[in-house]
């Protein structure tokens, strides 16, 4: 177990892995009660064009991605308020529409790039100090808005309508909350991968509402399922040499299936 | 109540004025006049699919009529003028796993009031719980929102509506789910804050006897506003074959059902 903390790349993984775990936990609460599951797909796979767009103009791909994926998530939000959209549309169009661009990227780009599938998969020797202070930067902004906005946004969340009747600025707080769930996944796409991290966007906070119908246990809960499946899964890839992303995915599944079981005998 | 109906006299604090609404190239609503006085109850009633919870909509700012203008306050229904309304919206199939308690709930009313980066504190689960009592719910106030009768969650969501001190309630459908023993406490209720507070309601539904036993005024709306005026006028033939259509049968009879034989033989 102690061998694992002799490479310098494990210690980043696991540093940056319990950062994300906890940004993406108190984010997934809101995705889960929000239905943004599939929104949390689609940017995160608009994150593709943006580090796409990085290496082929030369600079920091997760800059980049951070720029797609806060322009995606927010034009989502903009065309699925518009009544002749539904939201679902929106997303089909714009997670195509990104990944389409990424691949043109790649292809006016001359050089040849193995980093492209570390980006879509994860890859946790890719991790640089310079990646860890981005996760924690950009995570700490998360975690804090969510903390300062908490109200508001579980009122939005549980009834928009009433809420904006009410007087809260609930195209603001829709908007503020899509940009901190496009920080979340651009953080989480060296651990994670492009076309995994949605998983993690899901999964914490799903498992947790099969145990708890309060919401301070949910958030605790979310939050201990997402550290468990992260550094369980980074072990876990690193002795059996599989792919960090995919085997924190599948174990946070895993876990996932353990707590509808859990739900299903409390409810008894 | 006095002969004279609540609010007559009062100032008008919601008024549309030829307000039209269209979804898809049809009218849901047609040039609609309404307006509502300070310290009246007025009941909007109509057969589904009337354009009623559009209407309450729009009163609320929640949609922007294709024509016509809207005052809410005196003024346009944006941000100022919705913190003076408190909503009760339809019953919907909202998440029921939600997790927050039928307290946290209600304290959702205040938050606005609280101001952002600050927590509800004990002052305002006092006022929650104060609004909990009102609507007989205190005993259920720590229980998941999701675990409560719909006639219990209507009554929690008025509690909310209730929490921000409002000069006027707008309620949707407000008796769906409650049984008639609750529903009429429901309406005493109504009525002691409108005596009290001199809170204004506008409240729809398509229970004819509900609406012209407890508004002061009523509006016959189907698409257009085919009456608008006391109670006692409302249930005419005319009226109501305009509204309900000619296969209308007139289900529950009350001392406001003008058109029952019974009545007249009383008389």
């Amino acid at each position: 177990m102690i061998e694992i903390f002799h490479f310098e790349f494990m210690r980043n993984a696991f540093l940056a892995g319990i950062i994300l775990s906890i940004v993406l936990a108190v984010v997934s609460f809101f995705v889960v009660l929000k239905r943004y599951s599939f929104i949390g797909v689609g940017v995160a796979h608009s994150a593709f064009g943006g580090v796409a767009l990085g290496s082929l103009i030369g600079i920091s791909p997760t800059l980049t991605a951070l720029g797609f994926a806060v322009i995606v998530s927010n034009a989502i939000g903009y065309v699925g308020r518009r009544e002749r959209l539904s939201t679902d549309t929106a997303i089909g169009i714009f997670f195509a529409l990104a990944m389409a661009l990424g691949v043109i990227f790649i292809g006016l780009s001359d050089k040849y790039n193995t980093d492209l599938f570390g980006y879509l998969f994860g890859n946790i020797l890719a991790i640089t100090y310079t990646d860890i202070v981005v996760v924690g930067v950009l995570g700490t902004i998360v975690l804090l808005a969510c903390y300062f906005f908490f109200k508001e946004l579980l009122f939005v969340a549980f009834d928009s309508e009433v809420a904006f009747v009410s007087g809260m600025p609930v195209v603001f707080l829709d908007h503020f909350f899509l940009t901190l769930l496009a920080f979340a996944v651009v953080i989480s796409i060296k651990i994670v991968g492009i076309v995994l991290v949605s998983a993690l966007l899901v999964i914490p906070g799903a498992a947790a509402s099969q145990v708890t119908d309060r919401y301070v246990p949910m958030i605790a809960i979310s939050i201990g399922v997402a550290l468990i499946s992260t550094i369980g899964g980074l072990v876990i890839s690193y002795y059996a040499d599989l792919a960090s992303g995919a085997t924190i995915v599948t174990f946070a599944s895993l876990i996932f299936f353990i707590m509808v079981g859990v739900g299903k005998l409390r409810k008894r | 109540m006095n002969n004279q109906a609540a609010g007559s006299g009062n100032p008008v604090i919601a008024e549309l004025n030829d307000v039209w609404v269209g979804y898809n190239g049809k009218w849901v609503l047609k040039s609609i006049f309404l307006d509502c006085r300070a310290g009246e109850i007025l009941g909007i009633v109509g057969p589904n699919g009337a354009g009623k919870s559009t209407l309450l909509k729009v009163i609320l700012g929640l949609i922007r009529p294709d024509r016509g203008s809207v005052s809410l306050f005196g003024k346009k229904p944006g941000k100022a003028a919705r913190l003076e309304a408190g909503y009760l919206p339809q019953i919907s199939n909202a998440e029921r796993s939600f997790p927050v308690t039928a307290l946290d709930v209600v304290m959702m009313g205040i938050y606005s009031r609280i101001g952002l980066f600050s927590r509800p504190g004990r002052k305002e689960k006092e006022i929650a719980f104060d609004m909990l009592s009102m609507v007989n719910m205190a005993e259920h106030a720590g229980k998941p929102f999701g675990v409560l009768s719909g006639g219990q969650q209507q009554r929690i969501n008025i509690a909310r509506a209730l929490c921000s001190n409002p000069r006027l309630l707008v309620l949707d459908e407000p008796s769906t789910g409650v049984d008639s023993v609750a529903q009429e406490d429901f309406y005493l209720l109504l009525a002691k804050l409108r005596d009290e507070k001199g809170l204004s309601v506008i409240m729809v539904s398509h229970d004819i006897g509900v609406i012209t036993s407890h508004a002061d005024r009523v509006a016959c709306l189907n698409i257009e506003v085919h009456y608008h005026g006391e109670p006692d006028l409302c249930i005419s033939d005319e009226v109501m074959e305009k509204v309900f259509g000619k296969d209308l049968k007139i289900m529950v009879h009350d001392s406001k059902c003008v058109t029952c034989h019974m009545r007249h033989e009383e008389v």
